[in-house]
């Protein structure tokens, strides 16, 4: 049986088998539904409760400012679509995740402006521009905390107060920083901020968004009155318990400094793949960054290719962003940093979970040099084209 | 076949590749099923002439679907390879192009010539495959006598689809297999159906697969809307084969050679169109009996079954998917141009279509018709 490593964490993490525990009675014996007067409903309220009170921690808020949604896409939806109205004006970044990106040009579409800023090549936003994109109407400023290609962690302090000053809504979709930066609500100044359970080993099928006090926002869909009316439809327990106890598992990898023992595989892995891959290098370099993620290119390479490739070879990474057929279209976020479209081609994503061991690192830089050289050799684009940068 | 390989399969979603990644994978060995995406049928889904709803079959995400379930069901792993940018520079442009300077594309030679056998064999050898196999009806072998890898027509008749496979090099064919080459058609759906594959019923597709309900004119036009352009101005005369003005027409892509229909002038015996004439914009219409020629000019000559053509040489030349070989004799004129002169004169020879030809079961090579 080959040994298979999974360095994909940006697309979904295992869940922890602590978590797993956690959630197991919830489906079993501690059934009831959460809006329930009886013993059953206590039960699983009372769970739902804790499970609230571990994300408040994690976000450093309150818990009545969390809404348990069925993802990270609701909870960008729900702060997008919650906190504007016909009219409004957006502003929001050319890197954002699709639930983010399509969601405001959705509004586009139909009852409001958006203005999408751009990034450097390092794929940072610029403060100075989400300040000139302000409009007297500017209702909403969108921008998110950690780039799920990159990993970049873009300015959202400076940002915050913009929005402030303008009276602005400011919502982060913070899916790619939760569990792997420590994140407070109150210093990044947002009014809205997303996470998604399955990107910080909670199950897929749950996330949150933290919604500031005293905030009106519109649901998305209409029902019972779950979750304060804002997010109507019977609580996911076993989801929400899985993310209470993942959000418990992350703010204590932070005290134990598991963070930089990930960041350092994390640059052991990006150091050896430079030294041994020549025409490589790293997209979002010299940016700050979550410790999990490297972007990197490799010249002459078709970035599909190589995440078959290395598929077959045991090890899971990712290029660009996968259409509906499951085929690699060209990273929005690659191209809008500036790279010519065959370097984006070119680049892959490596992104690393807590399970990841040291030894996983040391298949993947023995993997990846080879599997790379065998790619350049067989690669037209190398051989025929004079490709330029 | 000796030995096991490591074979990637390329899976269209439809009962002929399907059963392929079966019958491979039944033989032991390492399979990969890859299906190419080549055209997104949502972009022009919608537009004028266009259907709201996608329905072609290309690349269809129903198709994508069948393939993935195949996949998983005989335990292969399975990629979906996104080659949109080269189908629209390789196969959708020049398919455009050829019908607006007055030529009958085909497009599937195209694919074939440029993406199948080009780039999914590369990305098949990148990921450490031996060979590609596909559900075409043909032969492929290695013939030691003369030193080089034949491609010769399959079992059923009525699928071969070699007269599409004609631009294939050593190289390509060297590293391509056929598994249905000895196969008919029933007797692939009753092993699809042996294998357990829910798709073994699934019907043949027959239209261009990016060209929704088969008009390709409306095609042309909203493909050339989405990207801004205007439909070039190719509207002209009518003329008789003696040079009489005889009325307009509104553009030579609506015309095919052998066309009766859509002329707009009544006469009394039936008018075909004999010839388009891209240069002075000239539909040239005539009788039934002006289609017939003895002669074609081939040129980008594809040579499969010798190196060169020395002299003249007897072959068998087909003009058109559908239609049977006729005896003819075919020679080199200069660098990549040939002459055919038929036996016996033929019917709507067609510039932009393929000629090609064959020695009894042997492709020989094959031409576009000038």
């Amino acid at each position: 049986m080959m040994r298979r490593i999974y360095l994909d964490n940006n697309a979904t993490t295992p869940v922890l088998p602590a978590v797993l525990e956690a959630m197991r009675p919830y489906f079993g014996e501690h059934f009831g539904n959460a809006s329930s007067i009886h013993h059953h409903g206590q039960e699983t309220r009372a769970a739902v409760e804790r499970a609230r009170d571990s994300v408040a921690a994690l976000l450093g808020c309150r818990a009545s400012e969390i809404i348990f949604t069925s993802g990270g896409t609701e909870a960008d939806n729900l702060a997008i679509a919650g906190l504007t109205s016909p009219g409004d004006h957006i502003i929001t970044s050319t890197i954002e995740h699709h639930a983010v990106l399509h969601a405001c040009k959705h509004l586009e579409e139909t009852a409001c402006d958006v203005i999408y800023v751009p990034v450097d090549g390092h794929g940072l936003v610029d403060p100075d521009d989400v300040r000139r994109a302000l409009r007297p109407n500017t209702k909403l400023i969108s921008i998110m905390m950690a780039n799920n290609e990159t990993g970049v962690l873009q300015p959202l302090e400076e940002v915050g107060k913009i929005a402030a000053e303008a009276d602005a809504y400011f919502h982060t979709d913070a899916v790619q920083a939760a569990g792997k930066v420590p994140i407070d609500v109150s210093r990044i100044g947002c009014d809205a901020l997303s996470i998604s359970g399955h990107k910080m080993h909670a199950p897929q099928g749950v996330g949150a968004l933290y919604v500031r006090k005293g905030t009106k926002l519109q649901p998305l869909f209409y029902g019972g009155r779950h979750e304060r009316s804002r997010r109507a439809g019977t609580e996911n327990v076993p989801g929400i318990v899985g993310l209470g106890k993942a959000a418990e598992l992350a703010m204590q990898r932070f005290e134990c400094g598991d963070d930089s023992r990930m960041c350092a595989l994390r640059d052991r892995l990006q150091q050896g793949l430079l030294a041994q891959v020549e025409e490589s290098g790293v997209n979002g370099l010299g940016a700050p960054r979550v410790p999990n993620t490297s972007n990197i290119y490799f010249d002459h390479i078709e970035g599909e290719s190589m995440v078959i490739a290395l598929d077959l070879k045991g090890l899971a990474v990712s290029a660009g962003a996968a259409c509906s057929s499951g085929a690699i279209e060209p990273s929005h976020v690659l191209t809008a940093m500036g790279l010519r479209k065959h370097r984006a081609h070119a680049s892959i994503r490596f992104s690393l979970g807590t399970q990841n061991t040291g030894e996983d690192i040391d298949v993947a830089l023995a993997l990846v040099p080879e599997t790379v050289a065998r790619l350049r050799e067989l690669s037209p684009v190398s051989k025929k084209q004079a490709v330029t940068y | 076949m000796t030995g096991l390989k490591t074979i990637a399969v390329a899976m269209s979603g439809g009962v002929d590749s399907s059963t392929v990644a079966a019958m491979v994978r039944a033989e032991g060995h390492n399979v990969i099923g890859l299906t190419m995406q080549l055209w997104n049928q949502r972009r022009l889904a919608g537009r004028e002439g266009m259907p709201e709803q996608v329905t072609g079959r290309c690349c269809s995400l129903d198709d994508v679907y069948d393939a993935r379930r195949v996949a998983e069901h005989i335990g292969i792993p399975y990629y979906v390879v996104n080659h949109e940018e080269r189908f629209e520079r390789e196969v959708v442009r020049p398919f455009v192009a050829e019908y607006l300077s007055g030529r009958t594309p085909i497009p599937c030679s195209l694919c074939n010539n440029h993406l199948k056998f080009d780039q999914l064999l590369v990305v098949a050898q990148q990921i450490g495959a031996d060979c590609v196999a596909t559900g075409h009806y043909a032969r492929v072998e290695y013939n030691d006598a003369r030193g080089r890898w034949l491609l010769e027509r399959p079992a059923d008749r009525s699928k071969d689809q070699t007269y599409f496979l004609f631009g294939l090099s050593q190289d390509q064919l060297s590293r391509t297999l056929f598994p249905l080459g000895g196969m008919t058609k029933p007797e692939v759906r009753d092993l699809a159906r042996k294998h357990g594959l829910a798709l073994a019923e699934k019907p043949d597709s027959q239209e261009i697969c990016f060209v929704p309900g088969g008009d390709y004119k409306l095609f042309i036009d909203a493909y050339l809307a989405e990207r801004g352009e205007s439909l070039p101005d190719t509207a002209g005369e009518l003329v008789t084969a003696d040079g009489e003005v005889i009325g307009e027409h509104h553009g030579i892509h609506n015309f095919t050679v052998g066309q009766r229909k859509g002329l707009g002038v009544a006469t009394g015996s039936p008018l075909y169109v004999i010839q388009i004439n891209g240069a002075d914009k000239q539909v040239v219409v005539g009788s039934d009996d002006h289609l017939y020629s003895r002669t074609l000019r081939g040129h980008r000559v594809n040579l499969i079954s010798v190196d060169n053509l020395r002299e003249p040489m007897r072959v068998a030349v087909k003009i058109r998917h559908r239609h049977e070989p006729a005896p003819a004799v075919l020679e080199k004129i200069a660098g990549d141009e040939v002459l055919v002169t038929f036996d016996q004169p033929q019917r709507a020879i067609t510039p932009g279509q393929a000629a090609v030809f064959y020695d009894g079961e042997i492709v020989v090579g094959g031409a576009w018709i000038a």
